[in-house]
């Protein structure tokens, strides 16, 4: 059953064409990579998805609870409320806040209260906002963050960080995770720790996940089939052991060494 | 435990929650004291509205500039709002109940206007937004020196205006704005409105609409700045579109940078120092601008980020102190 399926999009910025006719489908659970040389438009595909650029042309559709939504040319934060989060290639966090505002920001959606009880502090101000602190604590228990409430994002190590972006997409209540190179700047060890959170989060948190990486021990561990994109377009689509012989991807991006490994 | 942790906190709450509330009372206390006995004089007290107009221009202000991110430059066109409307309708109404309706409906005048200004303008940042937002100041006050001057006098103002605002109103007023903006800062919206200043294109990402919290924001501080204006009009007798001018935004901009953007208690503060160092100066007119403005300038050299940066003076300060220092030898042992 898909959860998602992007058909022909396309978005080209003058008379470039950063992306043309991509077409994928994402099935519900599956964890998928996106691969692909620099500048060959993965990032430009997650910017579409999630709303930050209006596509050209194509449509993106969501299924989720037996309903068929239309996503292209909506707003970031629409999208977002339909379930799908992401994180950024160069970490987008709230630099000057808290960790622990970090999350609760991203539960806003789930907050019902109105300015009336914002301003006088309404009994339904109280709850929801125990609620919610209550949430971000778990979530941050879970990821291994809570230790870190107060400190502030900025301040944070750099993997820590890239978790912790990671935990602020969660807070969305996503059915859609978007990881855009999640193990930029880690080392082998902090990797191979990433890989197998974002194995467990799939499993706990009941998500399907694309990520973007250039780390082809982590693509390869995990993801159950990867897309290649080069010069904006999909070159390749299949299992990992697929892929690392198609030579056609071979050529485009990962070199001879990788194809005989 | 756990329990007991969560009970002993809430307990600390409460305590809290009455030290403030007795603290201020006790403040209104005093200072009713000192006026009655006429230690505050009527010059001082002329001083101390000001400083509680300020206080609240200055923190509606930086709920749009501080918290929320976006620049204005046209604060004192919200404040105009609220003073025309306020001194029309105790004109006609010379009695308390219409003090509160012209404070009232100021305060929505200026917050409509918020809207109609805000929706097309708050897509624009920064220094677009800043040059929007003084024209929308600037037209404000052309309109009501030429345009509605049936109502408004035009150009040599409305004067003797009914004076309501005692200490008691000015209390109230003050002390409430700032408790209600400060409310608003710590709920999901206030957090909302920081995480557009922080990354907008984070903030949209996870689900927070950036159109309707800067809105939400501008109208908040346009309504609260209509509420000053009224003050003002009520207490001073006499207003001209002039006094509203460019100048006025300028100077409630200045509070802010002073105290801190994104600081309430900054703001406070910046309003109450830079009011007392600028009455302490009168003693001296030629030179008071000179001395003012060097002060500016070193304060800004010195302490680029305002008094307060970002921070709120507050008790739990001294908590998060006493705690590091806990923890510290806690580890030792």
């Amino acid at each position: 059953m898909p959860i998602l399926t992007v058909n022909k999009l396309t978005k080209s910025f003058g008379g470039l064409m950063a992306v043309t006719n991509v077409s994928m489908e994402l099935e519900k659970g599956e964890l998928v990579g996106l691969i692909g040389p620099n500048g060959a438009g993965k990032t430009t595909v997650f910017n579409l998805l999630t709303g930050i650029y209006p596509p050209t042309s194509g449509t993106v559709t969501l299924f989720r609870d037996d309903k068929e939504e239309r996503l292209e040319g909506l707003k970031p934060h629409i999208i977002c409320k339909k379930g799908i989060a992401r994180t950024f290639q160069n970490i987008r966090l709230f630099r000057d806040l808290t960790v622990l505002d970090n999350v609760r920001i991203a539960m806003n959606k789930n907050v019902k209260y109105g300015l009336f009880s914002t301003f006088l502090r309404t009994k339904s101000y109280f709850s929801e906002e125990k609620e919610v602190l209550e949430k971000s604590m778990q979530l941050l228990e879970i990821l291994k963050l809570a230790h870190k409430k107060d400190e502030l994002a900025k301040n944070l190590p750099y993997g820590e960080q890239r978790h912790l972006e990671i935990v602020r997409a969660l807070a969305t209540d996503p059915c859609i995770l978007l990881l855009d190179e999640p193990a930029a700047g880690m080392n082998p060890a902090e990797t191979a720790q990433l890989t197998e959170m974002i194995a467990w989060i799939r499993e706990n948190f009941d998500l399907t996940i694309l990520l973007i990486e250039h780390d082809m021990s982590l693509v390869m561990k995990i993801c159950e089939r990867i897309y290649v994109l080069d010069y904006g377009m999909v070159i390749a689509e299949g299992t990992p052991s697929e892929i690392k012989s198609n030579k056609r991807v071979i050529e485009a991006y990962l070199g001879e060494e990788m194809g005989n490994a | 435990m756990g329990k007991n942790i969560q009970a002993s906190s809430g307990n600390r709450k409460w305590i809290s929650t009455a030290g403030k509330l007795l603290s201020l009372v006790l403040f209104f206390v005093v200072f009713q004291l000192l006026i009655s006995f006429n230690v505050v004089n009527d010059y001082l007290f002329s001083t101390l509205v000001k400083i509680g107009i300020n206080i609240i221009l200055a923190v509606s202000l930086n709920l749009i500039t501080g918290f929320t991110g976006q620049f204005s430059l046209g604060h004192a066109g919200f404040m105009s709002i609220g003073a025309y409307v306020c001194a029309i309708i105790t004109l006609r109404y010379y009695s308390v109940w219409g003090f509160v309706c012209g404070l009232l409906a100021g305060a929505v005048c200026a917050a409509i206007v918020g809207i109609l200004v805000g929706l097309p303008t708050l897509r624009l940042k920064g220094d677009y937004l800043a040059i929007a937002t003084l024209g929308m100041a600037e037209i404000i006050k052309i309109l009501f020196r030429n345009v509605l001057d049936k109502w408004t006098n035009g150009a040599a103002g409305l004067s003797g205006i009914p004076q309501f605002v005692s200490w008691p109103w000015l209390f109230v007023l003050t002390v409430g704005t700032v408790i209600l903006v400060s409310n608003f800062i710590n709920s999901s919206h206030g957090r909302s409105c920081i995480s557009i200043r922080e990354d907008e294109i984070a903030a949209e990402s996870m689900g927070i609409g950036s159109t309707k919290y800067k809105v939400m924001a501008f109208v908040t501080g346009a309504f609260f700045a209509g509420i000053a204006g009224a003050m003002y009009s009520s207490y001073f007798f006499y207003i001209d579109p002039d006094l509203f001018g460019f100048q006025k935004s300028i100077d409630i901009l200045v509070i802010v940078v002073l105290g801190g953007m994104g600081s309430i208690s900054g703001s406070v503060i910046a309003a109450v120092v830079l009011e007392l160092i600028s009455m302490f100066l009168q003693a001296y007119p030629e030179l008071k601008m000179v001395i003012y403005g060097a002060l500016l300038v070193l304060i800004m050299l010195f302490r680029p980020q305002g008094i307060m940066g970002s921070r709120e003076l507050s008790l739990s300060f001294l908590k998060k102190w006493t705690g590091r220092l806990g923890q510290k030898n806690g580890g030792a042992a």
